[in-house]
């Protein structure tokens, strides 16, 4: 009894010292944003802009109107990211799935193109509302495809498969589309059809927060049911659990989660994946009720350190934020089905 | 008569459309094991996939008590059945205790935080499954019957008022079989919890089961105690036995331990029902006089509390008569299961006419 105890409360204080660790390197990311860009300034100048002391016009406006919001994007499209992928796992209970390797995010980025092409040609600009909808109703549908495949196979290595395809597709139109489309407004398109934090302002962090953290909310409520459904469908259900309702909120809040990033930075790729799969094993354990808190943690660094890697390394040249993500993802997904193969994927 | 957990009335189980079995009737009291047996693939999952709410019911109703199952909420139905079945699990990162700690589920509010009530019913459901030793190991690295131990310690800290199990023996050994089927029966015993199951294990379905409901090609073909069910030929027709035959094999559960309540007068094979009954309802009794070579013998040995025996080919001896009398005189109930007596066994008939004088007979029919 009491060397259970003993091994409970160490396991308490160790994932105590995970989460301090995790939220030190996500203050220590958004501070390496804020301080470093194209522009090189003194970083007593920043610290100033940050406390209010600052005369400076144009520090103050890089700072506050280009590096904070676009430091903040990274920390919750990032962590939103994480928690999508997270969700996806759950749901067909497969380690390498996440929005975008499922086709997901490249349906949203193609419906979100279609519709930004439209209005467009009608001399409309599309407000964040009008991108996140069809980001939304992009995502739903490549994951109504998803499910379709699902629902007829069994493997779940066809499963990713067929996300991939569904992906390629999607970004194949979406190129189709962006190439043949007649105005410069187009330029923007096509650089955030490759993926990008740049040219986020305050607004549609707000709009970002509004959507995510309250996504995010109702995921920890979910918790302990999604930790049940670890159990598989069977003992899920026997618990009492509403199978059809939990599965539809299961997709509903991860797909709301990858059109908001998809809508705001473009596709990401390989986060959703990569971060749950890294957090589990720092964490060593599967509690829904710390993984997802400490996958939003860990997805909000990622994205900084990708983003902070896209924009530095070849300044005043961007990469896109997916080929960093992709660099440091891919190989963690080779990794888990390295891992797996002894038990079959 | 006390009114049974669980009972169904003309149900009807099947995927989609497709009738697979129809027309069952079960009734299982509190405190009793049912077991469903029928050939591979006759339907036993699907029924009790059906009478737990993992299935869609054809036609036909359940009832929890006096409760119809359809009316009742989700949570409702989670507090009084439990399951334990067949489908594989590999969670990642969980130790044997994390997947014990979900049988609280029904009972911890949403943030899913356990108490200490919660924890003292973990920890006992641990121990009576044999697995609190391995608590911290990680599910995906135990053996498979350790697995199907740990399910079950879930399946019990549930609180269940009716356990289903599907085929809960399948992957264990003989000996895990008969340790799982012991804590079954502790359980019953101990909870007064009701048990519907399946089972491959004829031998195992005698000694454990109240009743027993045989599944023949779309319906329940017989509903009744062991003994009845596995008389005759029964059970070659079942299970359509055409080359080889079924005989009644030799694995047994544990004897009732105390001091013996009833005698039992048997021989040549006359007994054996009557010891495996007792045993069922937990009666320490004892059994004479018999012979070593006797088939009663060998049975009674293993779940008789005593066995008052004479060697092989010997007339009784006077001893032995006068030990087994001194028992009879202190248990005060005779059941005797011979009609005939040989020569060799003339003192069992003394016995039996010493117990009548005394109005210690009772008819094995009546309910001890």
């Amino acid at each position: 009894m009491t060397a259970e105890r003993e091994i409970m409360k160490n396991q308490k204080i160790y994932h105590i010292v995970c989460f301090a660790i995790l939220i030190g390197i996500l203050i220590i990311f958004i501070a390496l944003s804020i301080y470093s860009g194209s522009i090189k300034y003194p970083p007593e100048q920043i610290t100033e802009v940050l406390f209010g002391n600052c005369i400076d016009n144009s520090i103050v406006r890089i700072v506050k109107e280009i590096r904070i919001p676009r430091a903040l994007a990274s920390a919750v499209l990032g962590g939103a990211l994480a928690v999508s992928g997270f969700l996806l796992q759950v749901f067909f209970s497969n380690p390498i799935a996440g929005p975008f390797v499922l086709g997901i995010s490249s349906g949203a980025k193609l419906a979100v193109a279609m519709t930004m092409i439209f209005f467009l040609e009608r001399g409309m600009i599309l407000n964040s509302a009008g991108i996140m909808l069809s980001s939304f109703i992009g995502s739903m549908i490549s994951t109504g495809f998803i499910l379709a495949v699902a629902g007829r196979v069994r493997k779940s290595s066809s499963l990713i498969v067929s996300g991939i395809m569904i992906g390629y597709i999607c970004s194949a139109i979406t190129d189709f589309a962006v190439t043949f489309a007649d105005d410069s407004n187009i330029v923007n398109l096509h650089n955030w059809s490759m993926g990008s934090f740049s040219g986020i302002d305050s607004d549609d962090i707000k709009v970002i927060s509004a959507t995510v953290f309250p996504v995010l909310a109702l995921t920890m409520v979910m918790s302990k049911q999604i930790g049940a459904y670890r159990l598989g469908e069977t003992y899920a259900r026997s618990l009492g659990i509403n199978i059809k309702l939990f599965r539809i909120m299961l997709i509903l809040l991860s797909s709301i989660l990858s059109a908001t990033v998809t809508a705001f930075a473009g596709p990401v790729s390989f986060v959703g994946i990569a971060v749950p799969h890294i957090i589990r094993g720092i964490l060593k354990t599967s509690k829904p009720s710390l993984i997802i808190p400490a996958s939003f943690l860990g997805g909000a660094s990622f994205c900084l350190m990708c983003d902070l890697i896209a924009r530095t390394v070849f300044a005043p040249n961007e990469l896109s934020i997916g080929s960093v993500t992709a660099v440091f993802g891919a190989p963690a997904v080779i990794f888990i089905m390295l891992r797996r193969k002894k038990t079959e994927v | 008569m006390e009114n049974p957990v669980l009972h169904t009335e003309s149900l009807s189980v099947g995927y989609g459309r497709k009738i697979i079995v129809g027309d069952i009737k079960i009734s299982v009291n509190a405190g009793e094991i049912l077991t469903v047996i029928g050939a591979n693939g006759s339907g036993k999952s699907t029924i009790l996939k059906s009478i737990s709410g993992q299935l869609k019911k054809i036609s036909g109703t359940v009832y929890i008590g006096s409760k119809n199952f359809d009316r009742m909420s989700r949570q409702n139905i989670s507090e009084k059945i439990s399951v334990m079945m067949t489908d594989r699990i590999e969670p990642e990162l969980m130790t044997c205790r994390d997947i014990v700690e979900y049988g609280r589920f029904p009972y911890t509010r949403q943030s899913g935080i356990l108490s200490e009530n919660d924890r003292l019913k973990i920890d006992e459901a641990m121990r009576l499954a044999d697995v609190y030793k391995i608590s911290e190991r990680d599910f995906n690295h135990i053996s498979d019957g350790q697995k199907q131990r740990v399910l079950l310690a879930r399946a019990v800290c549930q609180e269940p008022r009716i356990l289903i199990l599907d085929e809960p023996t399948s992957f264990l050994d003989i000996r895990y079989k008969l340790e799982l089927l012991n804590i079954l029966k502790k359980l019953v015993r101990e909870k007064n919890i009701a048990v519907i199951m399946s089972l491959h294990e004829l031998d195992l379905v005698q000694r454990i089961s109240d009743h027993v409901l045989c599944i023949d090609g779309e319906k329940a073909d017989r509903y009744g105690t062991p003994e009845e069910i596995f008389s005759g030929d029964y059970i070659s027709r079942l299970y359509n036995i055409t080359s080889g035959s079924y005989e009644r094999c030799i694995p047994e559960l544990e004897a009732v331990k105390g001091t013996p309540q009833i005698f039992v007068i048997s021989g040549n094979g006359t007994g054996i029902n009557i010891f495996r009954r007792l045993q069922r309802m937990n009666i320490p009794f004892a059994s004479g006089i018999l012979h070593e070579n006797d088939i009663d013998y060998f049975t009674a040995k293993r779940l008789a509390e005593t066995v008052i025996t004479e060697k092989a080919f010997e007339p009784i001896s006077s001893e032995s008569f006068i030990k087994a009398k001194k028992i009879i005189d202190s248990c005060q109930k005779v059941i005797c299961c011979i009609e005939d007596f040989g020569t060799m066994n003339m003192l069992n008939k003394n016995l039996k006419e010493y117990a009548e004088e005394k109005n210690f007979l009772i008819n094995e029919m009546q309910n001890v």
